[in-house]
């Protein structure tokens, strides 16, 4: 109890104070997992449109592949991002080990499959209601994706949260490609493990009850736009 | 690309006949009304004469010119889908489809929400439209294409009686410019009023086929009496 209460203090203490390393690592935190969810956003909505319409043969099976890929164990991407990045990977070249670039690559792997998922199921949903007056109105299948995005736009509003949410609470991935140097790669979530190892556990609780902040106030901020755009276009 | 012609049509899903040999030839001209209690196969012979399904045995063949993937029909569905954005930008989606320039997309659409009422709700968010508006904005669609045949399945079923006055006297609008109406429907009163002949569906087949006159007067067939007597056979 004492713990938590002083937690509290501290992270008011922080945030009032506008600690400019603080500062620094939320905004870097913010930096990488949007950034991770944007890619995600390019990759994974094509994808789950593909998935959503098309007819080939392993749709099912990409389908379920892509469905497990959404419990991803960040560590294992950390891991494979940080194998192909390494100086001897075949990504080595690049030299971006331990840069937000690389958390950022990380964070997107992880990302992708959780943006494919959901959107393949919304938009799955929306063409069995959809597919015969497009088809009527003589949309092909690629006509009826775009299509098919751009209507379901507010409910992938919420599956980028969903996304962003994954981002920004994962540890293990950013913390072995980002190698959590200071002032360089630490993020939130990195910071905490830190802070925690070292005992300091009332600033770990309060860069953990900012996070969870922050996640709150993003996730509040997109439905509010969700619901204004809902009553707006039905 | 008319006449239309089906030839011993059959459409099956998971061993259930229901489709069940039909043939017919469907001309330019009189309006067509398939007529038949729920369940006769209305909805289904419509979406194979309108290329939606395809049939399990027969054949169905546009006769005309252009006749080909490229002709020109359109349908409008009993629940109409409405996509999320304006009026007006669902006239243009289906305009747009089709490859015509978006200065003709533009005009064309707003001539027809004009023509059924709706060019005062055109910005207007199409899914918060009435269920009648949206009936007549999905006739608006359909009827901006201009065209050579327009398919209805039951476009009045779910509407009030002003909403289905409203929506027949815009399918008599289309009518007027030439365009064949092929439309389903299980009320009388409506096969009375919009069509000029009926091919009277039960249980999959077609049992009769008359100018609307004749088969309101005297029905040829037991099922076609029994319906007409608004009697279940």
């Amino acid at each position: 109890m004492n713990d938590l209460s002083r937690a509290f203090a501290q992270a008011f203490d922080l945030i009032g104070a506008l600690d400019a390393k603080l500062v620094e690592i939320v905004t870097l935190s913010l930096e990488v997992s949007l950034a991770a969810v944007a890619i995600a956003a390019v990759v994974g909505f094509p994808l789950g449109a593909a998935l959503a319409v098309g007819r080939f043969r392993g749709r099912q099976s990409i389908i379920v592949l892509l469905n497990a890929l959404m419990g991803l164990p960040p560590v294992v991407v950390g891991l494979v991002v940080y194998l192909l990045l390494s100086r001897a990977g075949p990504l080595g070249d690049f030299g971006i080990l331990f840069t937000p670039g690389a958390m950022i690559i990380a964070q997107a792997v992880l990302v992708t499959p959780i943006i494919a998922a959901l959107s393949r199921q919304t938009i799955e949903d929306a063409w069995v209601e959809y597919q015969e007056q497009l088809r009527s109105l003589g949309a092909n299948r690629l006509a009826a994706a775009l299509t098919l995005l751009w209507d379901t736009r507010f409910s992938l509003v919420t599956v980028m949260l969903a996304g962003f949410g994954r981002a920004a609470a994962e540890v293990g991935a950013v913390m072995i490609v980002g190698g959590n140097i200071d002032g360089v790669t630490r993020v939130m979530t990195t910071a905490i493990a830190l802070e925690t190892s070292k005992g300091d556990l009332p600033l770990a609780l309060g860069l953990g009850i900012i996070l969870v902040g922050l996640v709150i106030v993003v996730n509040a901020a997109a439905n509010l736009v969700r619901e204004a755009a809902l009553r707006r276009h039905g | 690309m008319l006449p239309l012609e089906l030839r011993e049509v059959s459409f099956a899903i998971n061993g259930r006949t229901l489709i069940d040999r039909v043939s017919a030839d469907i001309g330019a001209g009189p309006r067509t009304i398939i007529l038949g209690p729920n369940g006769a196969g209305k909805s289904v012979l419509m979406r194979l004469c309108h290329g939606l399904l395809q049939p399990s045995a027969g054949t169905i063949v546009w006769r005309g010119a252009g006749g080909g993937k490229g002709g020109r029909q359109a349908m409008v569905f009993q629940r109409p889908v409405m996509l999320r954005r304006s009026a007006f930008a669902n006239v243009v989606y289906g305009l747009k489809l089709t490859g015509i320039s978006a200065s003709e997309r533009a005009l064309r659409a707003r001539d027809v929400l004009d023509a059924v009422g709706l060019a005062g709700v055109a910005e207007r968010p199409a899914r918060m439209l009435s269920g009648g508006e949206q009936q007549r904005l999905a006739l608006a669609r359909a009827w901006a294409l201009g065209p050579e045949v327009l398919f209805l399945d039951e476009p009045t079923a779910n509407l009030d009686p002003g909403a289905m006055r409203d929506v027949e006297s815009i399918i008599g609008a289309i009518h007027a410019t030439g365009t064949k109406i092929i439309m389903s429907t299980h009320n009388l009163g409506q096969a009375r009023r919009l069509g000029d002949e009926i091919l009277f569906l039960s249980g999959g087949r077609l049992v009769e086929r008359a100018p609307v006159d004749g088969f309101f007067r005297a029905p040829t067939s037991r099922e076609a009496n029994a319906f007409i007597r608004e009697e279940l056979p």
